[in-house]
């Protein structure tokens, strides 16, 4: 029975090596690597902190990529999202 | 018109002194004078492939050094009188030669032969530039796994830095049945990542281990992976060939028990 629910669920693993192999290729072509993504990650986060308590272990850094519009090339695209607490200024002038 | 093709992938094993072997003894099969050279520096395994390994008396190095002249180095293929071989130097290292002088030598080489077929050593370093410095077009072997494919598509970039346009695309080891249950990328997939035309896919076929073992080349030969490199080398020709049929039919039997397993 627990083989027949995880022969139900179980997602094709080539189609999980496509996608693993497309993120890393786009991020691989433009030479961004870790590193680069790690120190941005910490600016990003220096900067967001001055006006937001954010959640900085939620927060989800990555390239991607998308169509651009009126041509169809495909162009990177850093993603990011930050999980927000609180704000820590309300209605700056 | 000559034609300088070099075989590469980045990763090793994925199958390219097989392709190299198989595309050549294929284009001197349907009457083309070719030359095959093995570029791997210290590495040598062309010759076994090929079945020429008793051979050798001179090698790359040495034509390149002066040590001998070309024809004393090229070995003629046991089947086809227009297939030669230059076989690689076992005992120097990738810097006994520069891209320079692999230049000259194939440039020699265009004047006497139709195909010139360079197979390129793993890696990117020097046995990398030293086998792409006079090449006209290139063969990306893959196989459908991700580390293939990354270092793939990493070689097809340093291709074209070096302003090599014309780069075609084999996929090799496909099985079919596990592409069928979604368990391996589909070719469709592997072009699609890598954006490059695909010139051909080989099976996964024993018969490929089989030949290598006799040290003879089974393009031509009646099972899928010698039809698969022959349907390469008439594309490589300009005739126009569907892909080879790797899906074999599976009785409905053998389709239900597989089946039974998974689950």
């Amino acid at each position: 029975m627990f083989r027949l629910i995880e022969f139900l669920t179980k997602k094709n693993s080539g189609t999980i090596a496509k996608k693993r192999l497309q993120l890393v290729l786009i991020a691989d072509r433009i030479g961004c690597t870790a590193e680069i993504l790690e120190m941005i990650k910490d600016d990003m986060i220096k900067a967001i902190s001055k006006y937001m308590e954010i959640d900085t272990a939620g927060l989800e850094i990555k390239i991607t990529q998308m169509e651009e519009k009126g041509c169809n090339e495909k162009i990177p695209v850093l993603y990011v999202s930050v999980p927000v607490r609180v704000m820590l200024t309300k209605g700056i002038c | 018109m000559s034609e300088v093709i070099v075989v590469t992938s980045g990763k090793g094993g994925v199958g390219k002194t097989t392709t190299s072997a198989n595309v050549g003894t294929g284009l001197a099969m349907m009457g083309a004078k070719v030359v095959l050279i093995d570029t791997d520096i210290g590495l040598r395994n062309l010759d076994v492939v090929m079945g020429l390994e008793n051979r050798i008396v001179y090698n790359l190095v040495d034509v390149v050094e002066g040590n001998c002249r070309m024809k004393q180095a090229l070995i003629k293929d046991k089947r086809y009188p227009n297939l030669f071989l230059l076989p690689s130097a076992q005992t120097k290292d990738k810097s006994a030669v520069t891209p320079g002088q692999m230049q000259k030598l194939v440039d020699d080489l265009r004047e006497e032969f139709d195909y010139v077929l360079l197979d390129c050593p793993a890696g990117i370093e020097q046995g990398f530039k030293n086998a792409i410095a006079g090449a006209d077009r290139a063969f990306v072997v893959t196989t459908p796994e991700v580390s293939a494919i990354r270092d793939a598509d990493r070689i097809i970039g340093l291709l074209e830095t070096e302003g090599i346009t014309k780069i075609d695309l084999i996929v090799n080891r496909v099985r079919m049945d596990m592409v069928r249950r979604g368990d391996m990328m589909s070719i469709e997939d592997v072009t699609d990542i890598l954006g490059i035309p695909l010139i051909g896919a080989i099976p996964d076929d024993e018969e490929i281990v089989i030949s290598t073992n006799q040290g003879e080349p089974l393009a031509g030969m009646n099972v899928p992976s010698g039809q698969a490199y022959l349907n390469i080398c008439k594309r490589v020709f300009g005739q126009e060939v569907p892909l080879v049929d790797m899906e074999k039919r599976r009785s409905f039997f053998a389709r239900f028990s597989g089946r039974l397993k998974r689950a």
